[in-house]
């Protein structure tokens, strides 16, 4: 490079490398998951079973996407999955008014998107702690849910939807081929383009940001936006699913966006992220529910295996450099 | 001929006056040192040069017409660039990418990455600065070397003004022989510098001007062929006021 260069300290091998490690945590998780529950059940790795495990997990990879841009600048969106429940709510009034399932589909993205735009300009413009702007939102979000169904589900039975969660390209489902669309499209928008850029310069350092021009509040309107539609599409994919629109809590799907985006090994500092680490955190903690639903174990141990594997994936980052 | 003129510029945080009818000028093509004691007022006024602080009263003219920045973004669109104090480098992302930090090469809506990474090696070679690699993460790096790509930034771009914070605080000697070498540098590409600087040994090595800054006011300004350490000690201290 230059008369200067001096050589870069040798890399350590890279299995006794912990850093390589904790940022491989979701691959390397996934891995030994699959090994002990294809030992335990050889009917895990069959391909029906792999296909209902993708399936079962599109929704968490499409929520965890979104997650992952927020976490990326550094935020945390605690109301991802309250906003899929107010959009799937909005289906579901659209369709029992007897609109069309795309203009249920556009009211659904346009709802989810609208309650992102509200937290990204709050905690962009309003400088609110995103964590306090995020709760108000689930809370309101889950309430606005309820009024507008009356607290009651609406029945969605549409042949166009049933093709979304039954149909597929040969044997992946259409959830998964719009998952792995949406997946592949994030990674390029966070790694090939300019707004990919500011958003990990935003979550490294918002200051640093700031002093070359980039708008911190943009970046964050934009990502909280981003969020907020990915939970919109993940509202699609579930009414798409149960058959209904309801306004159930479904908090279970926060808690595993987070920990999927834990486990993905993005840092929850912000500045640090990728788009596959989350996807393979959303596959391991499907591939877990679904392992132990074979083994027979009761659904109760789940939230508890959850917990102890966000954990000591959290404990890995340890050794990130 | 004056690049930069300062005039009257005064600005409060809440009760904090923190510059107080700042005017001076930084002639083109010169090292012009700003110096004065910690909380003087040195950054506050950088960041009004730079687009970061907008002033209460008092106006910035750049190339002879009024300048008003409404960001960062206007200042580096009009030539001005800065080295800041806290060094706003991005430690996550690599040495080209913060060389290119919102000035990202595109080729469509795409990033051209392998663009930006060739023109950063030049960008690094040019100035003969020190990095392993412009593919390695500003992390890695130690303060010199973070320093250097900083300058390098600031160099590049064909920015007209690089003003600089106190860009050898952190440093030991030999970092600070390589940064100050590489202030010359950018002087005898015809750039103007301002140096902010606690070094007054390196101000007098460096500079052709020197203001010096107390309390929020611009106090006194001289040519530094014209005065010594003692002069500009006694004006930073107060011992001898010239307003
Ligand atoms: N963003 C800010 N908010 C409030 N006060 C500030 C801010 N920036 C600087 N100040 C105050 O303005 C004064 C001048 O500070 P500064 O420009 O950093 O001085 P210097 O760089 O000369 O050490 C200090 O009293 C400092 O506390
Ligand atoms: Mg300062």
């Amino acid at each position: 490079m230059t008369a200067h260069a001096t050589a870069a300290p040798p890399a350590p091998a890279f299995w006794r490398d912990p850093g390589q490690w904790a940022d491989r945590a979701a691959a390397v998780g996934l891995v030994v998951l699959v090994v002990i529950f294809q030992i335990a059940n050889p009917t895990f790795l069959s391909a029906g079973n792999i296909r209902s495990m993708l399936v079962a997990s599109a929704i968490l990879v499409v929520l965890s996407i979104g997650q992952a841009f927020v976490v990326a600048t550094g935020g945390i969106d605690l109301s991802v999955a309250s906003t899929m429940t107010f959009a799937a709510v909005l289906f579901g009034f659209g369709f029992s008014r007897g609109w069309g399932v795309l203009a249920c589909c556009l009211l659904a993205l346009v709802g989810g998107g609208l309650v992102g735009l509200a937290c990204g300009v709050l905690v962009g413009r309003g400088r609110i702690t995103d964590f306090v702007v995020t709760l108000g939102a689930l809370s309101a979000a889950s309430g606005a849910a309820l009024v507008i169904a009356d607290g009651k589900p609406v029945t969605v039975i549409d042949a166009g939807l049933l093709a979304l969660s039954a149909g597929g390209i040969g044997p992946i489902g259409w959830s998964v081929v719009i998952a792995a669309v949406l997946a592949v499209g994030a990674h390029v928008l966070l790694f090939r383009t300019r707004l990919g850029t500011h958003v990990l310069a935003v979550g490294g350092n918002p200051e640093a940001a700031t002093a070359t021009g980039i708008s911190v509040a943009r970046i964050k309107t934009v990502v909280y936006t981003l969020s907020g539609v990915l939970a919109g599409i993940a509202a699609i994919l579930l009414v798409s699913r149960v058959g209904a629109a309801e306004p159930a809590s479904n908090t279970s799907f926060l808690l595993n966006s987070v920990a999927a985006v834990v486990l993905g090994g993005v840092s929850l500092a912000g500045g640090r992220g990728t788009i596959t680490g989350p996807v393979l955190g959303a596959l391991l903690l499907t591939a877990l529910a679904n392992g132990l639903t074979l083994l027979g174990v009761s659904p109760f141990y789940q939230p508890l295996a959850v917990g102890i594997v966000v954990v000591a994936a959290a404990f890995l980052t340890r050794w990130r450099r | 001929m004056s690049l930069m003129k300062v005039e009257g510029v005064s600005l409060a945080f809440g009760s904090v006056q923190a510059l107080r009818d700042v005017t001076l000028d930084i002639a083109a093509g010169e090292i012009t040192a700003l110096v004065g004691d910690n909380g003087a007022g040195k950054s506050t006024l950088v960041r009004c040069m730079a687009g970061v602080h907008r002033p209460d009263s008092g106006r910035i003219l750049f190339d002879g017409s009024p300048v008003e920045f409404r960001s960062a973004e206007g200042a580096r669109a009009a030539g001005i660039e800065t080295v800041h104090q806290n060094l706003a480098l991005v430690e996550d992302l690599t040495v080209w990418q913060n060389l290119f930090l919102n000035r990202e090469l595109v080729r469509g809506p795409f990033l051209d990455r392998k663009a930006m990474r060739a023109r950063a090696g030049e960008m690094v070679a040019e100035l003969a600065v020190n990095v392993p690699a412009v593919t390695a993460r500003v992390r890695r790096l130690s303060g010199g070397q973070r320093q250097a790509v900083a300058i390098c930034r600031a160099a590049g771009f064909d920015s007209r003004l690089v003003i600089m914070d106190e860009p050898t605080a952190a440093l030991g000697v030999q970092e600070t022989a390589r940064v100050e070498t590489l202030i010359r540098t950018l002087r005898d590409d015809g750039r103007a510098v301002l140096l902010i600087s606690h070094d007054f040994a390196q101000v007098l090595r460096l500079s052709d001007q020197v203001w010096v800054m107390r309390g929020g006011r611009c106090v006194g300004g001289m040519r530094t062929k014209d005065t010594t350490g003692d002069e500009i000690v006694s004006l930073v201290t107060g011992t001898k006021g010239s307003t």
